[in-house]
């Protein structure tokens, strides 16, 4: 999807941090991108590394945590692992699935010096 | 491009917008609070601007900040009432004292968009406006299937629309042949509309109050799923001349929407599409999908997409007098507290 505006999100993020705690230098870039989430982590790696050029993040590691995808199946009323937004349920085959976690897309934190 | 007001130069532009280089912007903070500022672009050689900023409880502070290309707003907020100047070159670090360390964000990617879209929900709400933001592929018939809508509806409510396209103005020029106002915008490199540019275009369009206020994004199943707008419900449209898997291809769209348009059912009868098959498919994406079969040019199932819409405008009227009702009852409560004086 959407990665090099994703990208730029992180980066206003990481620079607003980054200028608050008058950090010179940004190292590490921790994000959570859930299984269920609408990223590609491979294209956002990508996109970060282009658009953090030239910024107080050149350079930086960047962390990608994966989340895994969980839901609600409404069948078994029972938390069941889910791989992918229109996936069935493990237990009963059931697509009526509610995702509860893995759609999340977070800057969780940074290291600076 | 400046990713904040999307002003830079070949990208975003509003229609009609005269090209100069200060403009006036209005933020919104994550606080909720908003304030508004005009700054200008690309006349220090640095692209450095300084603005003041006046802030919901009254405090005032000015920054000033560098552009490259594209900007971030960069704002510190002092105490309540402080005057801030920001985080000058003052309070940086003595040199040999830097040390590594964490510092925890927990902030979700898209917060700043979702900060525009809640600014523009709480203004459609307390106006009684009732917004749809309209998804597709290109070429599923969105501004067909716009332009008939609002020839069904405009005798009944008043309209607005914004388009949104790459480039050209053709899509607002169809929408204002049928007499409502369309606003274009051109997202240039961008591939979809986010809530910072339907802000401005709220501004510009200034939609009546109890009214119906339409949004076609950009032609694309992917990107605009992410992007809250502050709409009340997403549409996406699906034709059949797709394929029956599209959504499960696309599932992120087909899971964002409240509603899907199934168009061109005129065209059922010469196609090898399963109708039924797409429901099921969109259904698995999305058990709560609201699902319409209708075809803008034969007019057939649009009947029941028009209750659906006057449905939800009655609910927004309903917003809208809670709105006012409570600002009466402030009024009330205040006039109480003077007469007591």
């Amino acid at each position: 999807m959407h990665e090099m505006s994703l990208a730029e999100g992180v980066l206003q993020l990481v620079e607003e941090t980054a200028m608050r705690e008058n950090a010179q230098r940004v190292k590490l870039v921790v994000l959570e991108i859930g299984r269920l989430s609408s990223v590609e982590p491979e294209a956002l790696r990508f996109c970060f590394e282009a658009v953090v050029d030239g910024s107080i993040a050149h350079g930086a590691v960047l962390e990608i945590v994966d989340v895994p995808g969980v839901g609600w199946c409404m069948p078994c009323g029972e938390s069941v692992a889910m791989d992918e937004v229109f996936g069935a349920c493990p237990r009963c085959g059931s697509y009526q699935l509610q995702p509860t976690g893995g759609t999340e897309m977070r800057v969780r934190e940074i290291e600076i010096e | 491009m400046c990713t904040v007001c999307g002003c830079g130069a070949g990208e975003t532009k509003v229609e009609g917008e005269a090209r100069e280089d200060s403009h006036e912007h209005t933020h919104v903070h994550e606080d909720g609070t908003v304030h508004s500022h005009a700054h200008e672009h690309g006349e220090s050689p640095l692209g450095v601007h300084s603005h003041t900023h006046r802030h919901a409880d009254g405090s005032e502070h000015g920054h000033a900040h560098t552009h490259a290309g594209e900007h971030a707003h960069h704002h510190e907020h002092g105490i309540a009432g402080d005057l801030d100047y920001g985080a000058g070159p003052a309070r940086a670090h003595a040199p040999g004292l830097s040390q590594s360390r964490m510092v925890q964000i927990e902030q979700d990617i898209l917060a700043k968009n979702n900060a525009y879209a809640a600014a523009n929900r709480r203004w459609f709400d307390e106006r009684g406006i009732f917004a749809l933001n309209l998804v597709s592929s290109p070429g599923s018939g969105k501004t067909t299937l716009l332009v008939r809508t609002i020839e069904l509806l405009k005798g009944k409510v008043a309209i607005s629309v914004v388009e949104g396209d790459q480039q050209t103005s053709n899509d607002a020029e169809r929408i204002r042949a049928t007499g409502v106002p369309a606003l274009q915008i051109n997202t240039g490199k961008g591939c979809h509309l986010d809530g910072h540019m339907v802000g401005h275009a709220l501004e510009r369009l200034q939609p009546a109050d109890e009214s119906l206020f339409l949004i076609e994004n950009v032609g694309n199943l992917v990107c605009p799923a992410a992007f809250d707008l502050g709409e009340q419900h997403k549409v996406a449209i699906l034709s059949v001349t797709e394929g029956e898997d599209k959504p499960l291809k696309y599932p992120d769209m087909f899971r964002a929407a409240d509603v899907l348009l199934l168009n061109k059912c005129d065209l059922l009868p010469y196609l090898q599409f399963d109708a039924d098959l797409a429901e099921a498919n969109a259904r698995r994406v999305n058990p709560k999908l609201t699902i319409f079969r209708v075809s803008a040019t034969s007019g057939d199932g649009l009947a029941a997409w028009l209750s659906w819409i006057e449905a939800g405008l009655e609910m927004q009227r309903g917003k809208r007098a809670e709105t006012v009702a409570a600002l009466q009852r402030r009024i009330a409560e205040l006039e109480r507290q003077l007469t007591a004086r």
